[in-house]
């Protein structure tokens, strides 16, 4: 369809244009918002091939939590641009190794969809007709791949305990409230009877 | 175009309103107000003070492992949400299947818990 047309080429080259911006931007925090508009892009493809929780889920899960981190990544570094321009002769040719290997998988992935242009007969799950996406992904991913769901529950298990082994610093000598001592004291620890003598002090 | 795109046109409208009285509202003080601006005008207001550093700085890391911590939880959630709306067909299987997910990043939780990560000291 005509209109269907005109979003994804909307959708698309918007996506293409920020992630340009997003490399060439010469302020970090200006090159992290270009990526969520490129986040935003991809979520309204997402939407065009029907795909809608993961569209959701990209704005929630990228737009909401991901790019937050990164704006933070950005400002806890402290960035010398000077430093930055210094080192990107030197770091050229890894740069250029990773960037050849994900062109050389993409033209791999084209490569495949045109020697073998209906792949979703092959894949491992067909798309069922009649329920929607999301209820399609919950048909599976809970029985069929319980493994690969355990292995992702365990992956965010080991994320949560690294993230405060590294991050995680107690301050000697801080003062904290214990609400439940609070709570347990009664007369008896509280208040104490003393008697004093005339004429002298405690 | 299927239902599903359908039912998103609305949204691509709405949008697109915003867009245009959002756009309309910047646009229009360049055209419309009165411009006669000063040094004094047109200088960041800082307290009093002339703005005398960047605004970008380090801050406290702990704020990186909060943020850090929500992501990880809010990726639990969104595990929740294709579980619930296909619980009727899974079953007791897929059920014990997202207790066992559950179960295991709340040994997570209990770890942040008793290390004091959700403290602020």
């Amino acid at each position: 369809m005509a209109l269907t047309a005109i979003f994804f080429y909307l959708f698309s080259t918007l996506a293409l244009a920020s992630g340009a911006a997003v490399i060439v931007a010469k302020n970090p925090v200006h090159a992290v918002l270009f990526l969520i508009l490129a986040f935003f892009n991809a979520a309204g493809l997402f939407i065009l091939l029907n795909a809608e929780f993961l569209a959701m889920l990209l704005i929630i899960v990228y737009v909401g939590a991901v790019a937050v981190l990164f704006l933070f990544v950005v400002m806890m570094l402290d960035v010398d641009f000077a430093e930055l321009r210094a080192g990107f002769i030197k770091n050229a040719p890894v740069g250029l190794l990773v960037g050849g290997v994900v062109l050389a998988e993409l033209i791999a992935l084209l490569g495949a969809r045109v020697i073998a242009p209906t792949p979703a007969s092959s894949v491992a799950s067909p798309i069922p007709q009649g329920v929607t996406n999301t209820e399609a992904l919950g048909q599976i991913l809970y029985t069929k791949y319980i493994y690969f769901f355990q292995g992702a529950g365990l992956v965010l298990l080991v994320a949560m305990v690294g993230a405060i082994v590294l991050t995680l610093r107690h301050k000697e000598g801080v003062k904290r409230q214990s609400i439940a001592a609070q709570v347990a004291r009664g007369p008896k620890t509280a208040v104490e009877l003393v008697k004093v003598k005339p004429g002298q002090g405690l | 175009m299927n239902d599903l795109l359908t039912d998103y046109l609305p949204l691509a409208v709405f949008i697109g309103v915003a867009l245009a009285i959002g756009g309309a509202l910047m646009i229009a003080p360049f055209l419309v107000a009165v411009r006669n601006p000063d040094p004094e005008k047109v200088s960041a207001y800082e307290c009093g003070f002339n703005a005398f550093d960047d605004a970008r700085m380090k801050f406290d890391v702990r704020f990186y492992l909060v943020s850090i911590l929500f992501i990880i939880f809010d990726l639990e959630i969104a595990f929740l949400f294709p579980w619930a709306v296909a619980f009727g067909d899974i079953g007791l299987y897929g059920f014990w299947s997202m207790m066992l997910f559950l179960g295991v990043l709340t040994v997570g939780f209990i770890y942040e818990w008793r290390t004091g990560a959700l403290e602020w000291d």
